[in-house]
């Protein structure tokens, strides 16, 4: 039942955001964190994507469309807002990064921490 | 008027967006006139909500539903379910959106002089009136896809904002924590979203309650929900951004910032009551909310003794407030299925909760703008450096007295009512609780003592000698706050009746929230 | 820095089929997958394949960020205005569509080649990928300015 061909992206879901908590718990080096929230956010958009899966479903087009149930659109239309969110936040973040390094020297956490308490 | 105050949802939060993009293109120009475009946007917004407030109390919840043929067809004929994005403002909301409005209001004006020598100004302006959108549209949202696009432009605001002053380099830190935090939590939320469309393949938030059936995954998808929304709030054991951040803010955004977390606190009520309601086992979230506000009273302020940077030591404050309000409301969150308990202390319980929501963001943020003030003429925010300013800057250390008056729940002022309201009726649920948040509010009187004796008060310093009082502009901003501070003193069930108890009903009752979207059509 | 010879040539060769291709797929949003952000997206990658291979102190010389700034605004005001145009009926009303510009209603099934179509939503698309290419390629432009002057003062 686990191992039915539909529930391969689900367990890949799973697999991508436990190996993504797992960067984000266990790094310190601050490019690596990124790398972790940006898997993260990529195993989000994979589960949003899979959910609108139907069984023997076409792309959701209306032109020339054949017969059949068409999977999902609304699911992919809130993934590509997602995407688009992701995109600002490592910007952001990268850029935040690129500046402490600037500052410290150093782009480990524990090193390039100043405030403490 | 009648068709302004109609367009007023959608107006409130399109027109700071408008301005927020036009700044840039009038800043080449000329200064003065960017200045003049923001202040009168956050100022013609500010009277739209009050306005809609009025309607609201008179008439009702409001529905708009974007790109319909009209504003309130939520259900087109041959559906059953919305299809459109709606927003859907009730007393809850337009609430949040009172709060919202005054504090950017005042944090404008208070910025305008705060930042006078600091380069990319445009910048800053365009991203304080694109977090005013966020903190409107996160309160007037009725869909839970919007409510995750408005966290995240509120979040990502913030953060740019929080790190704006990049020659320090523990701005960037605290940014760097803020969007962290923010990222991964507003990714929680999102799983959980994608949860609930799976199950019930509708996305508006009226809707799904009306066919709420409470399965396994619903209680994953609460949990998720529950966990992303205390992350962003700065609820111990999550609150270990706030200090940081609140910190290293300039002065105008730390309040903003303040608002923001309150905004998360209401999606998580809104969450709570109506769109899961009485299906979900009210008293163990209830009684986990409650567990939440009293380690987040403790732990804020008890860290908060020990601090020497002031701006560091009121972030600790605001945790601790922010835990009252969770106590407030988790009780009547915990009565909600019992309707006599609920009649009887469960509703005041929440209306004091309520209230503390905008005495909070009324003092906390004079009190950072008070921060900011002495930041901006003494160069440094460590107390112990400073002493003896309360000569020089009188007006600012008269503010500084309200608010730290105000925070300690001392009477007359208005913390004092709303923490009267909720010792009552949390006594009567636990008497416990009672006692410890009593034992906090007298911790946080001692703190702020220190605080003011150690800054204001003492011998003069050679260094400060000739250290003048605060500019106009920054005057005027705390002059707001510290006028509707005294305001609420002296009416505080004036205040209760009007605007709380409309607000503290709308979450208890779920019908018309869903009747709004669901039923009229 | 600057790339070799041979990768300069390529890129050359590349960038209009490149940036080309990014606005046809903001032009068709309405009729094919993509729309404003993808069509940007793709328009951008170009603009930073062209940034690594020449180096983005040559390329800051001729595209400068206050002018990709001007674009930017202009995008997002050209989106709030149209969303503002319907404001008669509600907000976000789709006007266009039964005017002679873009208003045509197709029928349902096949019809090819018919993209004066759909009302307000081409214009939005293109609004929203002016924003994103102005957007995306300032962001790449500005982190290698900066990332490149820290190697210069190392």
């Amino acid at each position: 039942m686990i191992a039915t061909i539909f529930n391969i992206p689900f367990l890949a879901v799973a697999a991508l955001v436990g190996i993504a908590l797992y960067i984000i718990i266990s790094q310190r080096n601050l490019i690596k964190l990124v790398m972790g929230i940006v898997i993260l956010e990529a195993g989000v958009n994979l589960f949003l994507i899979t959910l609108g899966y139907r069984e023997a479903g076409i792309a959701p087009i209306y032109t020339n469309a054949p017969e059949g149930v068409m999977v999902l659109p609304v699911p992919q239309a809130l993934t590509l807002t997602s995407i688009v969110i992701g995109v600002a936040i490592t910007a952001l973040m990268l850029s935040m990064i690129m500046l402490t390094h600037r500052h410290t020297g150093s782009i480990d956490a524990e090193k390039s921490r100043r405030m403490k308490g | 008027m009648d068709a302004l105050i109609t367009h007023s949802p959608i107006l409130i939060i399109a027109i700071p967006l408008l301005a927020a993009f036009l700044t840039p293109l009038i800043s080449r120009v000329s200064d003065t006139v960017r200045n003049i475009i923001v202040i009168a946007a956050l100022a013609f917004v500010a009277f739209l909500a009050i306005f809609l407030a009025r309607d609201i109390y008179l008439n009702g919840v409001h529905v708009y539903v974007l790109g319909a043929s009209a504003f309130n067809l939520t259900i087109p004929e041959l559906y059953t379910v919305p299809v459109r994005i709606i927003l859907e403002v009730d007393a809850m909301s337009i609430f949040l959106g009172i709060i919202a409005a005054t504090v950017s209001l005042a944090a404008a004006i208070y910025s305008l002089s705060f930042m006078k020598q600091e380069t990319g100004k445009a910048k800053f302006y365009t991203l304080l009136l694109l977090m005013t959108v966020g903190m409107f549209g996160l309160a007037f949202t009725g869909d839970m896809f919007n409510l995750f696009v408005f966290l995240e432009i509120l979040s990502i605001s913030g953060a740019a904002l929080a790190a704006f002053r990049t020659r320090f380099a523990d701005a960037l830190e605290g940014g760097l924590k803020y969007i962290i935090i923010s990222a991964i939590s507003a990714l929680m939320i999102l799983f959980a979203i994608g949860i609930l469309y799976a199950q019930y393949n509708l996305l508006n938030i009226a809707a799904l309650a009306q066919v709420m059936q409470y399965t396994t995954l619903d209680k994953i998808a609460l949990a998720l929900l529950v966990i992303g929304f205390i992350m962003k709030l700065g609820a111990v054991p999550l609150h270990m951004w706030v200090p940081d951040t609140y910190a290293v803010a300039p002065a105008g955004i730390s309040a903003m910032l303040v608002v923001s977390s309150q905004a998360s606190m209401y999606a998580l009520y809104r969450i709570c009551f109506s769109l899961f309601g009485v299906t979900m086992n009210t008293l163990t979230v209830g009684w986990i909310v409650i567990i939440l506000g009293l380690l987040t009273m403790f732990v804020g302020v008890t860290m908060a003794i020990p601090q020497t940077d002031i701006k560091r030591l009121m972030a600790y404050h605001a945790i601790s407030q922010s835990g009252y309000m969770l106590l407030g409301v988790g009780v009547g969150l915990a009565v909600l299925g019992n309707p006599e308990a609920l009649a009887t202390y469960g509703r005041e319980a929440m209306r004091g909760g309520i209230f503390h929501i905008i005495n909070h963001a009324m003092y906390k943020g004079l009190l950072f703008l008070t921060a900011g003030a002495l930041f901006y003429r003494t160069g440094t925010r460590d107390l112990n450096k400073m002493g003896g300013l309360g000569r020089n800057m009188k007006f600012t250390s008269i503010f500084f007295i309200i608010g730290a008056l105000a925070i300690s729940g001392v009477p007359p002022f208005n913390g004092f009512a709303s923490k009267l309201m909720i010792y009552e009726s949390v006594y009567r649920f636990n008497p416990i609780l009672s006692v410890i948040a009593m034992l906090v509010s007298v911790i946080t009187l001692a703190s702020f003592t220190k605080a003011f004796q150690s800054a204001f008060t003492g011998p003069p310093l050679p260094q400060y000698k000739d250290v003048k009082e605060a500019p106009k502009s920054m005057l005027i901003g705390m002059g707001i706050l510290a006028v509707i501070i005294v305001f609420f003193s002296l009416f505080p069930s004036l205040i209760v009746n009007t605007i709380v108890t409309p607000a503290a009903d709308a979450l208890i009752n779920q019908a018309p929230y869903i009747n709004a979207v669901m039923g009229g059509g | 820095m600057m790339m070799s010879k041979i990768v300069r040539t390529i890129s050359n060769l590349l960038l209009p089929f490149i940036l080309t291709y990014g606005i046809y797929v903001i032009l068709h949003g309405h009729l094919t997958p993509g729309g404003g952000f993808q069509g940007g997206a793709v328009f951008a990658s170009g603009i930073a394949l062209f940034i690594v291979a020449f180096g983005s102190y040559n390329i800051q010389k001729n595209l400068k960020e206050h002018h990709l700034s001007i674009l930017e605004s202009s995008g997002a005001l050209l989106f709030i205005g149209l969303a503002f145009g319907g404001i008669a009926i509600v907000f976000f009303y789709n006007f266009l569509v039964g005017s002679p510009i873009l208003g045509h209603i197709p029928p349902s099934g096949s019809n090819p080649g018919d993209i004066w179509t759909g009302g307000v939503i081409p214009l939005m698309s293109i609004a929203v990928g002016l924003k994103v290419i102005a957007g995306l390629s300032v962001i790449v432009l500005v982190m290698a300015l900066a990332s490149s002057k820290t190697e210069i003062e190392e």
